[in-house]
């Protein structure tokens, strides 16, 4: 049997019906595992391996007397350290949130917890989910397990590096703006944006509401499916959740791709790196292969995506963050009247990207510059909807790069914020139009021998294409399944 | 339109950014890069384009209005830097008189 910590959650589950593993056995395994790595890779922001051991024995009780939760009861999981976690600390990776423990549980976690899953911890990510290296992180950095030399993306970098270096198998992120498919692809994994408000946003640490969504980082297609399917739905709790019925996504992944329309998009066309380039190019060539149809699409509008994006989010987030005054929650820095308090306390707390995105985002939304900032972000962003809607209309799914690099130096970016915007250039589209967008492994690069994803992007709750098609890509290629699509850590 | 000194000082305050003269310089100088990276959409002509707040044509959500339990006051509490009399406390609010 391959070892328990790189096991997939399908194939754990299959092992615990059989009686093959106990939870138990699993939950050791992964908490041994994550006590070998983190201080090399500097994943958790908090560890809860008791507590995940003994919700592992209580699994392992319900399966004896036959009252599973689910198909995945005992299959322990970690969290972004954004989701509220009742009774554990909760930082959202800022200091500003220092020592805040919340008296409830976000609904991922929520129904995580109600399907049987062991908490392992809380995951490392860039501040209030601010960047695309975790560098943002107002405690630690995040290595990447494939060169620990190099960052694993962000902001969901810790559950990125923890899935990849087999510390879990699967992790719970978000996504503003590309924060679950960046990392997914620096760190060759699986990573959903699922259509805006499929997943309950209610116990999520607000960054930007209107583009925020909870999602899977995993090793497999099918993994992100489950997990996925674990939380989505309806929720009363998150007035932005949507009603509709949401389909079956790990019944018929396998479905295959024949006769699928899959735009290439011709602005893209010489997009990325070199390496990035080749891999993709040989993705599109290998969707072909399998029975898709490729058709190039034009999205004039997003070469403004990040500009518009870089509008939008720091607006949305400095409205947002505005609740941190040092009155109900976290730290507080003492003076002498309210004023001089709030300022002291939120200049302490933050770090310096988020007090640019404050900065940035009051200054769009201030008085004499909404209309040529925020006003003009809006409009783009009707732009890039209505050409996705276009594009639509000729094909079923669009394959993009999902970074235009792959995992860059610690330390190589964090002089020039611009430059690290510009890793969001192939995603930020998806969240500013609403739709669903999967991070794919798609092999490594031939210059630098780094992962690669691969895009595949979907309108809006038509998910089950969107996996079949990852799905049928990531058994032909067989490269995240194999000994050479894991980490070597 | 570039944004100056004077703006980034006003900004910091209308944020409750306590910002030092270094910070202040730093933060124009990469607030005027950001912003000239969209000066790109600044020139797009975009009459008569609705503006987009959210990707999801929402009306309002309502739900049945039932008593239920929600958060005690003391969990509400809880985390709170500074309590008195089971409130929050803050610091002075007001000018004091004459």
């Amino acid at each position: 049997m391959t070892d328990l910590h790189w096991m997939s959650a399908l194939e754990l589950a299959d092992a615990l019906d059989a009686k093959d593993v106990s939870s138990r056995e699993i939950t050791e395994a992964l908490v041994a595992r994550g006590d070998a790595l983190e201080e090399r890779l500097g994943t958790f922001l908090h560890r809860t391996s008791e507590r995940a051991l003994e919700e592992a024995d209580a699994a392992d009780a319900r399966r004896s007397a036959g009252e599973a939760k689910s198909r995945f009861d005992g299959i322990p999981v970690a969290y972004k350290d954004l989701f509220v976690t009742k009774g554990v600390p909760t930082t959202s990776g800022s200091k500003i949130l220092k020592g805040f423990v919340p008296p409830y549980d976000a609904t991922v976690v929520a129904r995580s917890d109600a399907a049987g899953l062991p908490m392992l911890g809380k995951t490392n990510m860039d501040e209030f989910a601010m960047g695309s290296s975790t560098e943002n992180s107002g405690y630690q950095k995040t290595r990447n397990p494939w060169d620990t030399e190099r960052v694993p993306g962000g902001s969901s970098g810790g559950s990125a590096a923890a899935v990849a270096a087999g510390m879990t198998p699967w992790a719970w992120g978000t996504d503003t703006g590309g924060s679950i498919r960046q990392p997914a692809s620096l760190c060759s994994l699986v990573g959903v944006k699922p259509t805006y408000g499929y997943v309950s946003r209610y116990g999520m640490i607000a960054f930007a509401s209107s583009l925020d969504q909870a999602g899977p980082l995993t090793r497999t297609v099918a993994d992100a499916a489950a997990l996925l399917e674990i939380a989505a739905g309806h929720d009363a709790m998150d007035s932005t959740s949507i009603r509709d019925e949401r389909p079956a996504l790990l019944d018929g992944i396998d479905g295959g791709i024949e006769g699928l329309r899959i735009g290439v998009v011709k602005e893209f066309v010489g997009g990325g790196s070199d390496g990035v380039r080749a891999v993709t190019d040989e993705a599109y060539a290998r969707l072909e292969k399998l029975g898709a149809t490729l058709v190039e699409v034009s999205l004039p509008s997003f070469q403004h995506g990040i500009p518009a994006y870089y509008l939008v989010a720091p607006a949305e987030c400095s409205s947002n963050l505005a609740r941190f005054d040092g009155v109900r929650y976290g730290a507080r820095v003492e003076a002498d009247d309210i004023i001089k308090m709030t300022s002291r306390t939120r200049s302490e707390g933050f770090g310096a990207e988020v007090k640019r995105r404050i900065m940035l985002g009051t200054y769009a939304l201030s008085a004499g510059y909404y209309d040529a900032y925020y006003g003009k972000a809006q409009k783009v962003r009707t732009l890039i909807t209505q050409d996705l809607a276009k594009a639509y209309e000729k094909v079923d799914l669009i394959a993009t790069p999902s970074s235009p690099t792959t995992a860059f130096k610690i330390g190589e970016r964090t002089d020039d914020p611009l430059a690290m915007y510009l890793s969001d250039i192939f995603t930020v589209p998806v969240n500013l139009a609403g739709n669903a967008g999967i991070s794919v492994p798609a092999g490594l690069a031939p210059d630098d021998g780094l992962p690669v994803g691969l895009q595949l992007i979907a309108k809006s709750l038509d998910e089950p294409t969107m996996f079949k098609a990852a799905y049928a890509f990531e058994q032909d290629l067989g490269f995240a399944t194999s000994p050479e699509g894991r980490a070597s850590i | 339109m570039s944004i100056d000194r004077k703006a980034v000082d006003h900004v910091a305050r209308l944020a409750r950014l306590d910002l030092s003269e270094v910070e202040l310089d730093v933060m124009l100088t990469e607030l005027q890069e950001i912003l000239g990276h969209a000066e790109q959409i600044q020139a797009l002509d975009l009459d008569g384009v609705e503006p987009m707040s959210h990707s999801v044509p929402m009306v309002n959500s309502m739900r049945p209005d039932e008593v239920k339990l929600s958060l005690t006051q003391e969990e509400a509490l809880a985390n709170a830097p500074e309590v008195e009399d089971h409130r929050f406390k803050v610091p002075r609010i007001m000018e004091d008189e004459g």
